[in-house]
């Protein structure tokens, strides 16, 4: 019964949300709209950079690396073959692919199945390792991939980038890959897969001797990352109309580092919940950064980079105060809504004394 | 049912087993006794896979298993509670135990299974929504128990079930055990308590820097002089 009354409200909370982003598309102007569609390419990465580093507890810094190969699969094959020799000016494009157009779904699902491929191989040798280590070697795969990316000057045009990539602005699109994506991960996380990843990330040994093929799952966690990684990568530099080496440094991982730490680390709507803040945190903050006169007198602090220094505090702030992330590994339940709406004031309270 | 003949195991040189030879024969508890340093744990973790010996041969119900990794082991029925309990601390009881029967893939006799292991423990089933790690030492070790049984095992070793707990507590372990024994479950059970496991063990070895010194019944080993003063702290008459 519980169960079923769950459902409904989940489905009925999508559909609020499918009508939310329905009318953000068409109702509000393209400064939201990107800010929104952005939010939700963050929860996406977030989600994926999740899977391996909270749920089955390997620290991968490779997210970009994987992002910067969807966002080109979608960038080489989206843009019109018409419009290609006008992008390829430097150096044509190689034949081979020169006249392969696709779709955006089907770029992305390509992109994500190619990250997916390229974690399998990284992943083979590299998941032999553990913390530190792991991270130090997923970070350098993922330098290696935007440097073959830009030196691959026939396929990616190097460090030109692709430009003309027919603009995705529609936040109906990204809504419907983000929901899908989410469904698929709380799904993969309840089942006998997602517990498995969690034994791996409590203790290894434990694990191993429950019968569960470490090497097996730590890999299908981090192909799993990769693929969804790929797609919102894809969807990222569709969003954004134009890839560029650039965008892809690893400087770029950190902020879906960010996103996890803060919304908790293995916590799905942690994720979901982090990638929000930090995405329209940072937007809301420009206030900061415009000059602000008070009385006549203006406040030197208020100058083009002063947001970045109150978000960092704020940061630091959250961090000390809840030293697990916002979520922890807690996930947002029904239930738990309920009994907070009930009961508001004593939610917390009651909590602190089952814990004692 | 078990049979381990000549086992040489090694870490990097250092031999810690030097060619071991034991019988688990069905149905009965064997207990393995010994120092610290002895082999005991080693002994186990190669039986279920976890480390690679150098020479010598595992064999299960007459099939060789020396080479086989844990994933395979584990479904010819044989389970580890390995040392100092190692829950996963931030999981709850239930999915603890849930894990526990990752290689089973029958819902409904995994849903029987967990009524089954809360029948034992009570006090598992009050803690269902519990983490792991918030449990007491000795609801520690009876969630590992349970989690090992979750994967119906026909052998379960169990690897120090005593460390750390209460006396009150031990024995209580120790009722679990022949529990679980009279249900038809071959235990192998390595201790350093030799006290306790001598006195339900049908069968038991001393096992010294890597050697099996002595065997014999529990009961023969309880009143062997040499043990009584090796392990047991009682002086010469």
């Amino acid at each position: 019964m519980a169960n079923k009354k769950n459902l409904i409200l989940t489905i009925l909370l999508l559909i609020g949300c499918f009508a939310l982003a329905w009318y953000v598309n068409f109702e509000t102007d393209s400064y939201i709209r990107r800010v929104v569609n952005l939010c939700m390419v963050y929860a996406i990465i977030g989600l994926s950079m999740n899977l391996t580093n909270g749920f089955t507890g390997q620290f991968s810094l490779g997210q970009a690396g994987f992002m910067a190969i969807g966002a080109y699969v979608v960038g080489i094959f989206t843009v019109p073959v018409a419009l290609r020799p006008a992008v390829f000016y430097a150096a044509p494009m190689n034949p081979l692919i020169a006249d392969i157009y696709m779709p955006l779904w089907l770029a992305l699902i390509v992109g994500g199945l190619l990250a997916a491929l390229v974690a399998f191989l990284i992943g083979t040798p590299v998941l032999r390792l553990r913390g530190d280590y792991l991270a130090v070697a997923t970070l350098g795969f993922s330098e290696i991939i935007r440097i073959v990316i830009t030196n691959a000057q026939t396929i990616t045009n190097g460090a030109l980038g692709i430009k003309d990539i027919p603009p995705l602005n529609d936040v109906r699109y990204i809504f419907v890959f983000t929901a899908v994506i989410f469904i698929f991960i709380t799904a993969l996380i309840n089942s006998s897969y997602g517990r498995a990843f969690k034994a791996i990330r409590e203790d290894e040994i434990a694990a191993e001797a429950m019968g569960i093929d470490l090497f097996k799952h730590k890999c299908l966690a981090f192909m799993i990352s990769a693929f969804f990684a790929g797609i919102g990568g894809g969807l990222y530099g569709a969003l954004l109309g134009t890839v560029d080496p650039k965008n892809f440094l690893f400087t770029l991982t950190y902020n879906f580092l960010l996103i996890i730490v803060l919304g908790g680390m293995g916590s799905i709507t942690g994720s979901m919940i982090g990638a929000v803040l930090v995405t329209a945190g940072l937007e809301f903050l420009r206030v900061f950064d415009e000059p602000l006169d008070l009385f006549g007198m203006a406040i030197p602090l208020f100058r083009p980079g002063f947001r970045m220094v109150i978000f960092s505090v704020l940061l630091m702030v959250l961090v000390l105060f809840w030293r697990h992330g916002i979520m922890g590994t807690r996930e947002f339940t029904w239930d738990k809504f309920i009994a907070f709406c009930k009961n508001p004031f004593g939610f917390f309270g009651r909590k602190g004394a089952r814990k004692a | 049912m078990l049979k381990v003949e000549d086992l040489v195991v090694s870490y990097g040189g250092i031999e810690a087993l030097k060619g071991i030879s034991l019988d688990v024969p069905d149905g009965k508890i064997i207990t393995l006794i010994g120092a610290n340093g002895a082999g005991k744990s080693t002994l186990l973790r190669t039986i279920i896979g976890l480390v690679k010996p150098e020479s010598g041969k595992i064999s299960y119900n007459e099939k060789e298993i020396t080479a086989l990794n844990s994933q395979k082991i584990v479904t010819t029925g044989i389970t580890l509670v390995p040392e100092g309990r190692r829950v996963f601390s931030n999981l709850t009881v239930l999915e603890n135990l849930k894990i526990g029967a990752y290689m089973r893939n029958d819902k409904a006799e995994i849903e029987k299974d967990i009524e089954w292991i809360y029948g034992m423990f009570p006090r598992l089933q009050e803690r269902n929504w519990q983490l792991a790690g918030t449990l007491s030492g000795g609801e520690q070790q009876m969630l590992a128990v349970g989690r090992a049984l979750m994967c119906r095992p026909k052998l379960i070793m169990m690897d120090e079930p005593s460390l750390g707990l209460a006396p009150l507590v031990i024995k209580d372990i120790f009722r679990i055990i022949q529990e679980i024994n009279a249900k038809g479950m071959t235990i192998l059970l390595i201790e350093q308590n030799a006290n306790m496991a001598l006195k339900i063990a049908d069968w038991a070895y001393v096992l010294e820097t890597g050697r099996i010194t002595m065997e014999g019944t529990g009961k023969e080993l309880l009143e062997n002089p040499q043990i009584r003063e090796a392990y047991l702290g009682k002086k010469k008459k």
